[in-house]
């Protein structure tokens, strides 16, 4: 299996004054292909941060950082900003979508980063939104749809440029039990089809769906179990 | 990327329309003024330029008293006056001058029955008319024989008849000026208000002789209005006059002149420049009121980005670089400043022709200046634009999505 993420003494550290705070601390990781993994820890742990991190959202102040191989640290902002639209899928735990723009339009955004034209972003925007179940629900706006259809058409968006990985902030952290398991059938869905998926979660019955359980600790990974 | 950020702009627009119109009125009022004062600048400039091809460029005006070495004028009549045998001279040994017209002007009352007016009564050979461009409507002209024989007629303008001849038909009929009774010989062809705003059909001309012996016993004329052939030969006629009348007054080499003789092109000249300074500051307040307008656009686009950090860092999560979100905002700006220069050109316009229809004030509104007044609009747009959408562009992903 091809390694997706590869972390190398990785190291987040925060200046405040006179106190130093590593948010994340001698990081090590391997994430490889088609993996289903979740982050778990107490909160102010560091799960964001790494979430930050791997999503080329954030540089570490320390340590390697493989991508598909690439190693990022040398990047520039715009390198990163191509690599999140070209390799990374975000879904976060408050949905993060545009309020003025359509489901339809809100999915078809990363394509136009991407470069892709008008007609071939709107047919694939309504392919993903098919896909996730939405297909009834391409011109509502985010605030005609509850919570667990937008993080659907969150989830529709994150996939729509097929990235390697799905990074998940807390994507149940805002929705009721029913919606959350619904979440998470589809990204076991996604997760069968081939996709590796990363998620961040504090609630055990969440983190039990998947294969691969994370714990973090101030900073550091306290413990990994394959399942 | 390009077309998106515009119909962004433009839906953003429409999504948030009172403030997008007050925006938009810093511009269009700022592009609107700018149109509207250099319109009546240009429009100033064009009524004084009618009026030197009106009154003739190659007109010079000899007034009696002249100038000091400091150009303080010297009481007319404080010295030598000019008389009629001046014009005379002039007309006899000035061969490049058309006409000589020496004339006298008196305030009268003119009365018909019970009817009466105020005037102004000049006295002038025939050939003033010609050199003031009236025509004859009814009846004729005085002429030499008139002048020599000094007979009591009048030739009068259209106000004169509307205010002393209800009835009309005012040829053969006596009008009295003050208490001398004149025969009025003919009517002249209406010509309107002058530029400065005086009505030329208010006018009594009666042969100069007349004028002088039987209306003001004077012996001396108020000033000669002197026709030169054509422009270039005004200056040449101009210096052959003065050598005449130093002669005829006795004045010394290096002695002052005791008249003043006023070329019309050179005040025309100086009129234009004063036309081209008020077009200058008229412009230049409205330009003032374009930057307001701008400022409106920066102020407007800081409370964007502010208000839309979250956006901004939703959009670079999922990819947009920085220069993506710069363009998006400065594109916004730039919206703002076309669709602004166009509805500013449109009240511009609109507030031109208002101008000359209700102020009755010339406007010239011109084509170069419309052009200019957008692109500085959008410009203007551009530059208040570029500080808000660098903040934008600028900022981390991570704090904007945090941002609530
Ligand atoms: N920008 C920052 N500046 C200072 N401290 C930060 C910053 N971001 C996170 N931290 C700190 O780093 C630690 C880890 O935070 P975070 O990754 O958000 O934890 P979690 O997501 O597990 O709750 C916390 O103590 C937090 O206060
Ligand atoms: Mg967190």
């Amino acid at each position: 299996m091809a390694e997706v993420i590869r972390l190398e003494d990785i190291m987040k550290t925060y200046v405040m004054g006179d106190t130093i705070l590593h948010a994340l601390n001698h990081v090590h990781l391997e994430v490889t292909n088609g993996e289903f993994m979740a982050i778990m820890g107490p909160s102010g742990s560091g799960k964001s941060t790494m979430m930050n991190i791997l999503g080329c959202l954030d540089r570490p102040t320390s340590g390697k950082y493989y991508l598909d191989g690439k190693e990022i640290a040398g990047y520039d902002d715009d390198e990163l900003a191509q690599t999140r639209n070209a390799k990374i899928g975000f879904v976060f735990q408050n949905f993060n979508l545009l309020p003025k723009l359509t489901a339809q339009a809100n999915v078809a955004l990363p394509l136009v980063y991407a470069g892709v034209p008008e007609d071939e972003r709107m047919e694939r925007a309504k392919q993903a939104l098919v896909a996730v179940g939405l297909g009834e629900r391409l011109d509502h706006k985010p605030n005609e749809m509850s919570g667990g259809q937008r993080q659907r058409v969150a989830i529709a968006r994150a996939l729509i440029n097929n990235p390697a990985i799905i990074m998940a902030d807390e994507p149940t952290g805002n929705l009721d039990t029913k919606s959350s398991y619904e979440i998470m059938d589809i990204f076991k869905a996604m997760n069968n089809e081939g996709k590796t998926v990363v998620m961040v979660t504090h609630e055990p019955d969440i983190g039990e769906q998947t294969k691969r359980i994370l714990v973090m600790r101030d900073g550091q990974l306290v413990s990994d179990e394959r399942r | 990327m390009f077309n998106e950020s515009i119909k962004m702009a433009l839906e953003g627009m429409v999504a948030n329309k009172l403030r997008t119109f007050l925006t938009l009125l810093g511009i269009i009022i700022g592009v609107g003024a700018v149109i509207a004062m250099v319109s009546l600048g240009f429009g100033v400039k064009e009524q004084v330029k009618n009026n030197i091809s009106r009154l003739g460029s190659n007109l010079l005006i000899v007034q009696s008293g002249g100038r000091t070495a400091t150009g303080a004028r010297i009481q007319a009549g404080s010295g030598a006056r000019l008389t009629y045998d001046d014009a005379k001279a002039i007309e006899k040994s000035v061969d490049d001058a058309l006409y000589v017209a020496p004339m006298v002007s008196k305030g009268y009352q003119v009365v018909v029955g019970n009817q009466n007016w105020t005037t102004n009564v000049q006295g002038a050979p025939p050939n003033i008319l010609d050199i003031r461009d009236y025509t004859v409507e009814e009846g004729r002209n005085f002429n030499n024989r008139d002048m020599t024989s000094r007979t009591r007629v009048c030739v009068i303008g259209k106000t004169i008849v509307d205010n002393l001849f209800p009835e009309g038909d005012p040829v053969g009929k006596t009008m009295r000026i003050g208490k001398a009774p004149f025969t009025v010989i003919g009517v002249l062809g209406a010509k309107g208000q002058s530029a400065m705003g005086q009505d030329q059909d208010d006018v009594v001309f009666v042969p100069l002789t007349t004028a002088m012996n039987r209306l003001m016993g004077i012996t001396y004329v108020n000033n000669i209005t002197i026709q030169a052939k054509n422009e270039n030969v005004v200056d040449s006629v101009q210096g052959e006059v003065e050598q005449i009348l130093r002669e005829r007054h006795r004045i010394k080499a290096g002695g002052d002149d005791d008249f003043t003789v006023r070329n019309l092109a050179a005040l025309m000249d100086t009129m234009m420049e004063t036309a081209n300074t008020i077009t200058m500051l008229l412009g230049c307040i409205a330009a003032i009121s374009l930057l307001v307008g701008g400022i409106g656009i920066m102020n407007i686009m800081l409370v964007s980005v502010t208000e839309r950090t979250r956006e901004i860092g939703i959009r670079k999560a999922l990819g947009a670089t920085y220069h993506n979100i710069l363009l998006q905002f400065l594109i916004e700006a730039m919206v703002i400043g076309v669709v602004g220069g166009v509805l500013g050109v449109l009240l511009g316009v609109a507030s031109s022709y208002g101008i000359s229809k209700f102020a009755g004030w010339n406007t010239v509104i011109s084509v170069p200046t419309i052009i200019i007044a957008v692109v500085f609009s959008v410009g203007i747009g551009l530059f208040f634009g570029i500080y808000p959408a660098r903040k934008a562009a600028l900022l981390d992903p991570i704090d904007a999505l945090r941002y609530e």
